[in-house]
């Protein structure tokens, strides 16, 4: 796509991009409504708390998800995907997260962009656009989203490469087929495809509060990675050049998320009656609830821009533009998680009540390559200056 | 530089707009400009703008869409191109807002062909300045209730009561006049004039005041003012769906027909003025928590861009009113808070009045500060707008 172009105005949100969206709401909103979503991965409190059982998820509608070409969105027309505008996959992932789909979607979205920056990421692009699910192995233990950090190191050994070391925080770990994995080799940060059955690879699941999803930590014992697979000899530039997608893409699923714990918790106000009136009547209830729109919808507009910007602007805006986003997003679903939970009063204090599934979620989401603070901390250093 | 979806007439007139106004630059003054229309206080300030409004009117980007017979200029979904090339460029604001925004709409609805010859020329001209007559010391945010009363006698009406904050009415040739015609009924029982102010029998306009010291707006005494019946519009009775066609256009007025209220973008003088600052022993630019704080509204400023351009794709809209409703509070609170904030990074420099020396950018921060209260307060304030907004777009139970 080309980046002299101007940016639309309708971000490039058009007909072809409505229709994947919309269609993507009509079949989350009949496979899975929030009734069998709790059946789903909330059924019983115990499981993934107590046993550690592994988050569940709904592999059958996984399988159609990929016949319909989701995770080929971002994969470029050349390598055998879809190339779909990012406003496009922003609109999708909007409707991941109002619905909370447990999927390697997002995962594998994330990877992809970082796949598709890298000069050798090619022949596992075209894998993805077949299926293929991928996730990244980027982070160090202590959680740093600085990209040149990280705990594993790689060694030459012949033509290969031996990784050694682990990475953290990898999420949807347990549903990756590869995962997209930076070392650090001599004076050098590489970037490698892992398949996630390599020899001294394995996975070690984090205990999580998200129900929607599993991460892992990935260790690494003399993993050797052939050649082919070495897909970036700079790590970081890849990473950075796809940072803005990341941050979008996390960004819509908060949005989403938000969307709903807004009107879910706006339908309770309208029902609950106290004082002989619905909540709904009191100022106390309601103007912090027009708060939470007024955030969702800033954290939203600039979501499509930052998507935008990814395909028509350059690097620079669209970086600033994704962190601005993340920034709101990650706030707004703050807001409105926490209004969502005290507005439903004890109820919502429960188990048996939907909202701490979403809150969870977006919980977890605003954390993910940094919550609004960091993202403005970084901000202030491109729009103020270095200290 | 083209812009997609535009008509032919539509970007004809947009290349017409920018030509004009890139060879039409404000004129230099050394009069002492006010931050907004509402700190208007001075005569030579309102010829000022009286004579910018008036070009901007001949060279068509004022009444831009109103119809030829009524002194427009008879385009077509020109008026937001005129609105949105005059605020690029920073233009001064449109005088006679009241005029524009809320009689104009308000005639064009509900009014005679007679009056709208009659009214509408003069005022996208600014020839004459129209003010606002709804507040009353009793009807504020509960504003039918209106104790203002005007009484028929024979051709015409009798008024008598009490306006307050009204804005403009010291240059006001007219005012648009929501009045009690009958007390047996709240909202039935009233009728909306287009009454003559200045120099009319009857009618004292008093200068209030504002907390800044400032004068800007004003409170209006009616004593046995009689005005004829051709003034009023619409029926007997249907005031408050006149009141209800203004109000719907005032808090948009601001940003539409006023244009270009700010000439430096808000962000780069606030990180100017950090930069030029002191805090704790090094520049306020280099504290975290300013920084962090100015970073937040550089993001609200940046979403208010982005709200507006989503607003106009209907596909990302599941409520087509929920984005333009809820601009009005983003605005404002926008405003206030970077003001707000200026104060904060100023420090000690805050405390100082416009007119003296040390002040950091002429004293601008604390003024426009407390000047932003007019935006959060007037047009129906704040809570209210959070009550319609809750209401009507959230759909939650009224609160009255
Ligand atoms: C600078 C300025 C210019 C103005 N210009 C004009 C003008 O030209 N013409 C004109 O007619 N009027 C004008 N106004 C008046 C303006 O419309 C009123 O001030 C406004 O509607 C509020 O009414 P009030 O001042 O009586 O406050 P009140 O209605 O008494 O409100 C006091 C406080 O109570 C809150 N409140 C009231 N009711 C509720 C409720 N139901 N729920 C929650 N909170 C509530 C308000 O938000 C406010 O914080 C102007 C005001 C200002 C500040």
């Amino acid at each position: 796509m080309s980046k002299s172009n101007r940016p639309p105005k309708d971000f490039g949100f058009g007909a072809d991009e409505e229709m994947l969206r919309d269609l993507a709401r009509k079949l989350l909103g009949e496979r899975l409504p929030v009734d069998k979503l709790r059946t789903l991965v909330a059924e019983d409190h115990a499981a993934v708390y107590e046993r550690h059982e592994r988050q569940r998820w709904d592999e059958a509608l996984w399988k159609e998800i990929v016949e319909l070409g989701w995770t080929g969105l971002a994969v470029p027309e050349q390598d055998g995907g879809v190339g779909f505008k990012r406003a496009g996959i922003a609109g999708l992932v909007e409707e991941v997260g109002r619905f909370a789909l447990p999927s390697p979607l997002v995962a594998t979205l994330n990877a992809t962009d970082v796949l598709a920056q890298a000069e050798g990421g090619r022949q596992w692009l075209a894998r993805i656009a077949d299926g293929t699910t991928a996730t990244l192995a980027i982070t160090n233990a202590v959680g740093s989203w600085e990209l040149g950090e990280g705990d594993l190191s790689a060694s030459e050994d012949g033509g290969n490469l031996v990784l050694d070391g682990a990475a953290y925080f990898v999420q949807d770990a347990f549903k990756a087929d590869v995962l997209v994995v930076a070392a650090q080799c001599g004076g050098d940060r590489v970037l490698c495809a892992v398949p996630a059955d390599s020899t001294g690879l394995s996975l070690v699941p984090d205990r999580i509060h998200d129900l929607t999803r599993d991460q892992a930590t990935a260790r690494f014992e003399g993993v050797r990675v052939a050649e082919e697979n070495v897909v970036s000899r700079d790590a970081v530039g890849a990473l950075e050049r796809a940072w803005p997608s990341i941050l979008v893409t996390v960004a819509a699923d908060l949005v989403g998320c938000a969307e709903w714990q807004l009107q879910t918790t706006v339908q309770y106000a309208k029902d609950r009656k106290q004082f002989d009136r619905p909540i709904g009547f009191f100022q106390a209830v309601k103007h912090p609830l027009v708060n939470a729109m007024l955030d969702i919808d800033r954290a939203r507009s600039l979501v499509y821009n930052a998507a935008c910007a990814i395909d028509f602007d350059d690097p620079a805006e669209a970086l600033k533009a994704a962190r601005m986003a993340k920034s709101a997003a990650s706030d707004a679903g703050a807001f409105i998680s926490d209004r969502s939970v005290q507005l439903h009063g004890g109820i919502g204090f429960t188990w048996e009540c939907d909202v701490h599934i979403f809150f969870k979620r977006s919980m977890h989401n605003q954390a993910l390559y940094g919550d609004g603070v960091y993202q403005r901390k970084k901000l202030a250093s491109t729009m103020i200056g270095e200290i | 530089m083209s812009t997609p979806n535009l008509t032919a007439e539509q970007i004809e007139f947009q290349e017409h707009a920018r030509a004009w106004l890139a060879a039409n630059p404000a004129p230099e003054t050394q009069i002492d400009l006010p931050l907004s229309q509402l700190e208007l206080a001075k005569r030579e300030q309102v010829e000022y703008y009286r004579e910018w409004q008036r070009s901007c009117y001949e060279a068509g980007l004022v009444g831009t869409d109103i119809a030829k017979e009524y002194g427009g200029h008879g385009h077509s979904g020109c008026q937001d191109i005129a609105n949105r090339e005059m605020s690029r460029v920073g233009a001064p604001f449109l005088l006679n807002t009241v005029g524009l925004s809320m009689m104009i709409p308000a005639v064009l609805k509900h009014g005679t062909e007679e009056q709208k010859r009659r009214f509408i020329p003069k005022a996208l001209s600014a020839e004459e300045i129209w003010c606002q007559g709804f507040s009353e010391p009793g009807a504020g945010s509960d504003m039918a209730n209106q104790q203002t009363m005007a009484v028929r006698r024979g051709e015409g009406w009798v008024v008598n009561g009490h306006k307050v904050w009204t804005s403009f009415g010291q240059f006001a040739k007219h005012m648009i006049l929501l009045a009690r015609t009958s007390r047996d009924h709240k909202y039935d029982g009233l009728s909306f004039f287009l009454c003559p102010v200045e120099g009319h029998a009857g009618v004292t306009v008093k200068p209030l005041v504002k907390m800044t010291g400032e004068l800007g707006f004003n409170e209006v005494f009616f004593e046995d003012c009689v005005i004829d019946d051709s003034l009023r519009l619409d029926e007997v009775g249907k005031g408050w769906t006149v009141a209800m066609t203004v109000l719907t256009h005032e808090r948009g007025a601001a940003e539409g027909a006023g244009g270009g209220i700010r000439a430096v973008h808000p962000i780069e003088r606030l990180i100017g003025l950090a930069k030029s600052s002191q805090r704790g022993g090094g520049l306020a630019a280099d504290d975290p928590v300013t920084r962090d704080a100015i970073i937040r509204q550089a993001i609200v400023h940046e979403g208010i861009r982005q709200d507006a351009r989503r607003a106009r794709v209907p596909a990302l809209n599941d409520h087509p009113m929920r984005l333009p409703m809820g601009q009005g509070v983003v605005r404002t609170e926008f405003e206030q808070d970077c003001a707000r904030l200026g104060v904060d990074i100023a420090g000690a420099r805050s405390t100082l009045y416009k007119h003296d020396d040390a002040a950091p950018d002429n004293g601008y921060w604390p003024l426009a500060y407390m000047n932003s209260y007019a935006l959060t307060i007037a047009g129906g304030s704040n809570e209210i707008q959070r009550n319609i907004l809750g209401e009507r777009i959230l759909g939650m139970p009224k609160s009255k």
